[in-house]
């Protein structure tokens, strides 16, 4: 499969993860690797972390209003925009012949204390902007970076949630329509962002399975971010090494580079172990990015992360539904 | 070292704080291991533990109520996972003027969905059972472990919050369908009941008018508690430790809650750098190893990408240290493997003492 193939298949990518595994980055590298293959990519920033738009050089904070961040030559381009909750209830509220009514509950205090006594309601009038976003067709796929922590599963199965309490009116409408489009594979798909490391990959594990019985959304692969790697020759003595070469190593040095290859091997057989669990307890593809030494990810390690993930959909295998 | 755990010694609670997914529970729990090896009685809060860890620590399956954790002596330890819904339960039970009350708040379905799901909960009820193990004797330090949580404020006003909700006198009195109400209720009041009801649905109205209807006669009560929690926050026997990882987004994060947490007057007592890469070259290389190619050139371009990473945590970790100043750093390893037993808890708090 190819990417091009997979990014067209729906035009809704949701990418789900908990706090640290690096969903920002991934969800930075996909909309590259996208608009790469000539694709008009909008990504859908939740949380407004900061960390998106440095990765594409772009310093100010996102807002509501999109902003251009990428132009490739094949016609493909980047743009972004924020959607938060308050947003997205007012945006509601006024669209369905409220605005008066808009007035007074924010006036009064009431919006907060309405929003929050109805369980979901924020989650399913963000999704159901997005759906619309979608519909627009202004973009030929949408990624959604989705809020972090234990959230991202009350994210998806919320509107499902809300169709059990509200049992009518335009809330319970907007809620049926999200899930919807949420359980439509050729709408929507979820990915599913973690680490080579014991709890999220565990996390992952429990997460793939919610998603798909509580929530019904298709899953598309696993991108499991900062993946380590070694090479064979850290397998040999850095002495033995260094004498084949002619070279005189001192003592410290040599016991220094037997030392770190040490740790990196044992930190690539961790993640390999983590890996492995992950693929034999998941039906799902896996894709792997390796992990960057660089401190921070700006637009030249976002490039090179597009470039092995357009590669790692090359060679997936189990294509979906 | 010493001058993190000798800074921490004096308190009675310590609540640990920090972006998710950099070991949170796991610095905690072995935290409260080495107190307890020191010979004070120590329960840990922990909310979302590793099967495995939880396991280990015997609360797997129990929730709410402290498990002893053998073997550490001659202090001792306890654990708790916290169950929300559990402790608001309990909260409603304290607080009802009557078993009928607290049944029909609980069996209301508004309060079954806000009990387990509406954002802020966990926060009030982390805060609140905190406060519960406070007052109970059988301990003289209680460690907790907090929900990842961006803003400081999201945990010290957690309990304020979810009473103002709880009063908001407004909403009573829109919701509260009595014929006086109405009365006196203006033509656009009445309004804005019919078009809340109109949107959302006439049995989710329903439901938050059993729900606040049930509710009264409790704010008081809850509002109290409130500011109890807020003064056991706000005291001097309790200290907040930051906890992150060496990388810039979790240190940006910190040290945004540490900024949080100064404006409201109060500040961490210290910070951990939880998993923190070891520095296996300091100073250059001889110019022919440097320039080697094939397998030790392998060798040495391995040994050089990771002290890259070490130094950059270092100066990440540096400019956090001057951010938070006078309240100390302590930087933890990156281990090999996760810690899953009482065994790697024992260890890991080794590196604090």
């Amino acid at each position: 499969m190819d990417l091009t193939s997979f990014a067209s298949a729906a035009t809704v990518h949701i990418l789900i993860g908990k706090g640290g595994v690096g969903k920002t980055t991934t969800t930075a590298a996909f909309a590259t690797a996208c608009a790469t293959q000539g694709l008009r990519v909008l990504i859908i920033e939740l949380e407004n972390r900061p960390d998106l738009g440095a990765s594409f050089g772009h310093e100010e904070p996102l807002g509501y209003d999109e902003v251009h961040l990428l132009d490739h030559r094949t016609g493909g381009s980047v743009h972004a925009r924020v959607i938060s909750p308050d947003d997205a209830l007012v945006e509601y509220l006024n669209d369905h012949g409220f605005l008066r009514l808009t007035r007074r509950l924010i006036s009064t205090g009431l919006l907060d204390v309405i929003a929050g006594s109805i369980p979901g309601l924020r989650d399913v009038l963000v999704l159901g902007k997005i759906k619309q976003i979608a519909a627009d067709n202004i973009a030929d796929v949408i990624v959604v970076d989705a809020p972090a922590t234990g959230h991202a599963m009350t994210f998806l199965t919320s509107a499902a949630g809300l169709m059990d309490v509200a049992r009518s009116g335009p809330v319970r409408a907007q809620a049926a329509s999200v899930v919807e489009m949420l359980t439509d594979p050729s709408r929507c798909r979820v990915l599913l962002v973690t680490l080579a490391e014991e709890l999220p990959v565990s996390e992952a594990i429990e997460a793939a399975f919610l998603v798909e019985d509580k929530a019904g959304v298709s899953l598309g692969p696993v991108i499991v971010n900062q993946v380590d790697v070694a090479t064979p020759a850290l397998h040999l003595s850095s002495l033995d090494a260094a004498h084949d070469q002619g070279i005189t190593l001192d003592a410290e040095l040599a016991l220094a580079l037997d030392a770190a290859a040490a740790f990196q091997l044992q930190r690539v057989s961790i993640a390999r172990e983590q890996l492995d669990r992950l693929r034999h307890e998941l039906p799902l593809p896996v894709l792997e990015l390796p992990r960057l030494l660089s401190p921070a990810i700006g637009s030249d390690e976002r490039e090179v992360l597009a470039r092995v993930l357009t590669e790692e959909f090359e060679t997936m295998e189990g294509l979906l539904p | 070292m010493s001058t993190f755990i000798s800074e921490l010694s004096d308190y009675n609670v310590i609540v640990c704080c920090g972006p998710g997914g950099v070991g949170k529970t796991t610095v905690s729990a072995s935290l409260a291991t080495h107190f307890a090896l020191n010979g004070r009685r120590v329960c840990v809060l922990t909310l979302d533990p590793a099967r495995r860890l939880a396991d280990a620590l015997g609360i797997a399956t129990v929730g709410n109520v402290p498990v002893h954790v053998a073997g550490i002596t001659p202090g001792s330890l306890h654990a708790v996972m916290l169950d929300a819904k559990g402790t608001f339960d309990d909260l409603v039970d304290l607080y009802a003027q009557s078993p009928d009350q607290a049944a029909s708040i609980k069996s209301n379905r508004l309060y079954k969905s806000l009990a387990s799901s509406l954002s802020g909960t966990q926060e009030y009820m982390a805060m609140e059972k905190l406060y519960e193990l406070t007052r109970s004797d059988r301990f003289d330090l209680v460690i907790v472990d907090t929900p990842p949580t961006r803003n400081a404020l999201d945990l010290l006003d957690a309990p304020q919050r979810m009473t103002s909700f709880l009063e908001n006198k407004v909403f009573r009195a829109l919701l509260t369908p009595t014929r006086a109400y109405l009365k006196v209720l203006s033509v656009a009041t009445r309004a804005l009941v019919a078009t809340i009801g109109k949107v959302a649905g006439a049995e989710l109205l329903e439901d938050a008018i059993g729900f606040f209807q049930a509710f009264a006669g409790m704010e008081q009560g809850f509002a109290q508690r409130a500011g109890e929690i807020q003064a056991t926050l706000r005291s001097p026997e309790t200290a907040f430790v930051l906890i992150t990882s060496p990388r810039q987004d979790a240190v940006s994060e910190a040290q945004f809650f540490a900024e949080r947490l100064s404006e409201t007057g109060l500040a961490p007592a210290g910070v951990v750098a939880n998993r923190v890469h070891p520095l296996f070259l300091s100073g250059g290389l001889p110019e022919a190893v440097a320039s080697s190619s094939g397998d030790l050139g392998e060798l040495v371009a391995n040994a050089v990408a990771l002290s890259r990473v070490a130094e950059n945590e270092r100066a990440v970790l540096e400019t956090l240290t001057t951010a938070v100043a006078p309240a100390p750093v302590l930087s933890l390893p990156l281990s090999g493997s996760a810690v899953n037993d009482v065994e790697g808890l024992t260890l890991l708090s080794q590196q604090f003492s």
